[in-house]
């Protein structure tokens, strides 16, 4: 089965990435964007989609610094194309 | 004294860890697929970028056979070292409280900083005193260090010095026991008046005395 995984900043913990980018959006002319918080998308296809807390727990996410969440099954088709409408927040970039 | 250095693939300060530690003692490099120790009194784990930092710096290299020797050297009370990526190893293997985050600045920084030691009464700095400041390089992305909790630490950036946003200036933190050490900074690279320094010799100094049945164990 085909997984995704969305690792985020732990809320509370200095983000600069997102900070960097949220500057840099008003500097192109994007006004009125807030919160800006960079993560990672981990893709993974799993016989047992049980084993993936303990994947994430023990390897994927360092759980002290990082929160995720566990999307399967993932819908191939989402962020594939350019542009792609994604569903809800902390979904991956398109493309 | 014997010292082990341990090495990953992609480490690079290997060398100059083992070149301090034989300053002081005798020392032999650990290869990462190994699992004997060589009977060593002391493990270093060096910096540089392990397995390529993939994922985390330092989320793969804790899962190398040698890993699990000398995190159970660790827990028997051996000494244990991390220096740069070797500190970023043992914060991932749980052996050290806490997490190294990028840099607030989110560029690598390299530069000689001075260090102020907060607390000379462990294996890894009794050769010091408390308040003594320690001039030795610091040259990483990611040493921006975070516990959610209190850390026993040795080790603090002087004021004005902290180069990545670290909680508290904390430059280098050890376990409860004492036993485990990690530090941004390398005093590896400051151990030759040559090269600017010898500060970094204090340490690996504070460690022999420590196996020889000194201070601080």
């Amino acid at each position: 089965m085909r997984a995704r995984v969305l690792v985020r900043p732990k809320q509370g913990i200095l983000d600069p990435q997102g900070q960097a980018v949220e500057r840099a959006l008003p500097a192109l002319g994007f006004a009125g964007v807030r919160n800006v918080h960079v993560g990672r998308l981990i893709e993974l296809d799993v016989e047992d989609p049980a084993q993936l807390p303990k994947m994430c727990e023990r390897l994927l996410v360092n759980p002290l610094i990082e929160d995720y969440q566990i999307v399967e099954p993932a819908d191939d088709s989402i962020g594939r194309s350019a542009g792609a409408q994604l569903p809800g927040p902390g979904g991956g970039g398109g493309g | 004294m014997k010292f082990g250095v341990v090495r990953f693939p992609g480490s690079c300060d290997d060398d100059d860890a083992l070149h301090a530690a034989a300053r002081v003692g005798d020392a032999v490099m650990l290869w990462h697929r190994d699992r004997d120790l060589q009977g060593v009194d002391a493990v270093i784990v060096p910096g540089g970028f392990s397995y390529g930092d993939y994922l985390r710096a330092g989320a793969i290299a804790r899962f190398a056979p040698v890993m699990e020797e000398v995190a159970e050297f660790a827990l028997a009370g051996g000494l244990v070292l991390g220096i740069c990526n070797g500190f970023q190893v043992l914060c991932e293997a749980g052996l050290l409280p806490g997490a190294l985050l990028p840099n607030a600045s989110l560029r690598f920084v390299c530069r000689q900083v001075s260090l102020s030691v907060v607390d000379a009464d462990s294996p890894f700095t009794s050769r010091c005193e408390p308040g003594d400041r320690l001039s030795i390089p610091v040259k990483h992305t990611t040493g921006r260090y975070y516990a959610p909790g209190p850390v026993r630490v040795l080790l603090r950036y002087a004021p004005g010095e902290n180069p990545n946003g670290s909680q508290d200036d904390i430059a280098g933190v050890c376990n409860e026991q004492g036993n485990i050490f990690g530090l941004m900074p390398h005093p590896e690279h400051a151990v030759d008046p040559l090269t600017g320094s010898d500060d970094g010799l204090a340490i690996f100094e504070s460690m022999r005395a420590c196996v020889a049945g000194g201070v601080g164990a």
